[in-house]
């Protein structure tokens, strides 16, 4: 294998890790994200998503084989300082992850943290606001915010600190179906702007919008591929404990009924196909 | 039981309450929150009443008062105006309260989170306990409440509940209210962060409850299940009950729930799209079999002339 990754953000080769020293939660596992690329893992509870999510941040080494994150190993503490400080993981649940009574204390703290000067930190703290919609909300208290406001705070935190790839573990479980287009929005604005992301999710509609889809279950890759390709596998999935997106859904129930449409993954696709075939009636 | 809120609004203190309640002693008297010109109203003037035997699903946006709402189905917080009756008597009555905990099992957005003992059956065997009920009840309920969740007693009673796998601490956490025996469950997004099949298990899971004749109250972003698995629905906005009904008549207006930042369950929404488009699609309230069916008719010429495939 090429020493050389330059171009790859995120390499796991052969990889292994067990929590206990007896059950793998992944073992020679091969996973390669490319810098600026959109990914979306993919997996029921326990296929080892998260703690795939926390090899990337280096907050877990492999036990076999190894993590390169920016082409530096995860395993050598020289490089922790830098992998950290340049890969942001947001966690699925807000409430461990504010530290600070203030919200514009809260989003300071990573940046503050990396030494960030002020006025340049005060900047940071009100443009990573202004991203994830709460612009004008520094002085509020973390304690009284709901928890998809919360979530909010905790993904602005990390944007201040400018990080190179972002890591999403679930970060929309709790967001309302606005707050979720809406933080979908920031991320396909950031990744538009050229940060690379790792999002894991259990919506397959934020799944559709990804550049690539990758299914995890027990530690393995078992699918890997475009939206297109991946999401439509509608019994593969469902043995995974994973679902297909509506739209595919939908398309399969009426493909039973005898209606010619295609498997779509977006209800926008599936819509064009259906107005197609109501208007050569 | 059947609790019902009169006229509840609930303010979260603002800055100059605070500083009065800080201040000299008569101002101090004054500090309450409602008054303060800054006050923030997490709920206002909220009439409603969960029925016995019923199915009630919350829906709102982040920040529309939803969790306020539940914590004050037990005592846990109490109005600021206003007050929650429990068959007639009132929660800010300490007894009355002491008396609903036990009766309103409040399940908290991810429960797993409080899990605390050092085995799954001193977790779940907790309430109880401080119910002050005897061991030999103790162990019964905590054998049936692990069994009502789908959980193997014998397996899994000594071991620490941090050792098992997320989905299970959810089961766990929910089966120490189980444990109680209420007669109202009382659920805050009970499923958030689960995995799909998960989710649909921990769902049939509450639905099986609700159909052996337990009251449930479910908070939900997801309007999916909220039109798939309740009997009625009340929208909450800005802390006021917004839409209460069925779901077929909550969801009947798309435009009323984008005003307050919801959406429609998915094959609703997909039918009002469709209809915009001009696709020739009945009216009417869909599940995902009943709308493919519609969508079939619409797309199968009254003649059959054109060699479309027939219905199944």
């Amino acid at each position: 294998m090429a020493k050389d990754s330059s171009n790859s953000f995120v390499r796991f080769r052969d990889a292994g890790f067990s929590y206990d020293g007896k059950r793998f939660v992944f073992q020679n596992l091969n996973l390669e994200v490319p810098q600026g690329q959109f990914l979306c893992l993919l997996g029921g509870n326990g296929s080892g998503k998260s703690t795939i999510a926390k090899h990337i941040d280096a907050l877990l080494v492999p036990d076999e084989g190894a993590v390169e994150v920016f082409g530096k190993d995860t395993a050598n503490p020289e490089f922790t300082y830098f992998i950290r400080s340049n890969a942001g993981l947001v966690f699925q649940n807000p409430d461990d992850q504010l530290v600070a009574s203030l919200i514009e204390n809260d989003v300071a703290f990573g940046p503050e943290n990396l030494g960030i000067p002020n006025p340049e930190l005060r900047q940071r703290v009100t443009d990573a606001l202004a991203e994830v919609g709460l612009q004008g909300f520094e002085e509020h208290e973390t304690f009284a915010l709901s928890g998809g406001q919360k979530q909010r705070v905790a993904i602005a935190g990390i944007l201040a600190m400018d990080p190179a790839i972002l890591i999403l573990d679930e970060a929309t479980a709790m967001l309302d179906p606005r707050g979720r287009k809406g933080l979908m929005r920031v991320v396909r604005q950031l990744h538009q702007e050229g940060m690379t992301i790792v999002m894991i999710t259990h919506f397959m509609e934020e799944a559709a919008s990804a550049q690539r889809v990758v299914v995890l279950d027990e530690g393995q890759v078992r699918m890997d591929g475009t939206p297109q390709e991946v999401l439509v596998r509608a019994d593969e999935l469902q043995q995974l404990s994973l679902e297909v997106p509506f739209a595919c859904r939908l398309s399969l129930l009426l493909r039973q009924r005898g209606v010619n449409v295609p498997v779509c993954i977006t209800d926008d696709a599936l819509k064009e196909e259906l107005c197609a075939l109501s208007s050569t009636m | 039981m059947r609790l019902e809120f009169d006229d509840v609004s609930y303010s979260y203190e603002g800055k100059s309450a605070e500083k009065k309640r800080k201040g000299k002693k008569e101002q101090a008297a004054k500090a309450q929150w409602g008054n303060a010109p800054d006050a923030r109203w997490a709920l206002r003037h909220v009439s409603f009443a969960v029925e016995p035997g019923e199915f009630l699903g919350i829906a709102g946006h982040t920040g529309s008062g939803k969790s306020t709402l539940l914590q004050h189905m037990n005592g846990l917080v109490h109005p600021t105006e206003g007050q929650v009756l429990a068959d007639g008597a009132s929660l800010a009555r300490k007894e009355v309260a002491a008396e609903v905990r036990s009766q309103v099992g409040l399940v908290f957005q991810y429960p797993e989170n409080q899990l605390f003992a050092a085995t799954v059956f001193d977790d779940v065997a907790f309430g109880p306990r401080n119910m002050g009920l005897g061991e030999d009840e103790v162990a019964r309920r905590v054998e049936e409440a692990l069994g009502q969740v789908g959980l193997p007693f014998e397996q899994l009673k000594d071991r620490s509940p941090f050792s098992l796998s997320g989905g299970q601490q959810r089961r766990v956490a929910f089966a120490g209210v189980l444990a109680m025996e209420p007669d109202i469950l009382v659920l805050d997004e009970p499923a958030a962060g689960l995995d799909p099949r998960s989710r649909e298990d921990f769902l049939d899971m509450v639905s099986r409850f609700h159909a052996q004749g337990a009251t449930v109250v479910m908070a939900s972003h997801s309007m999916d299940d909220l039109a798939a698995r309740c009997t009625r629905i009340l929208v909450l906005s800005e802390g006021e009950v917004y839409l209460s009904g069925a779901p077929c008549e909550v969801f009947s207006d798309g435009e009323r729930l984008k005003a307050v930042g919801l959406g429609l369950p998915s094959p609703a929404a997909f039918a009002e799209a469709l209809r915009k488009e001009g696709f020739p699609l009945e009216e009417g309230f869909f599940s995902e079999e009943q709308l493919a069916d519609a969508i079939a008719r619409a797309l199968t010429p009254a003649a059959g002339g054109k060699g479309e495939a027939p219905l199944s």
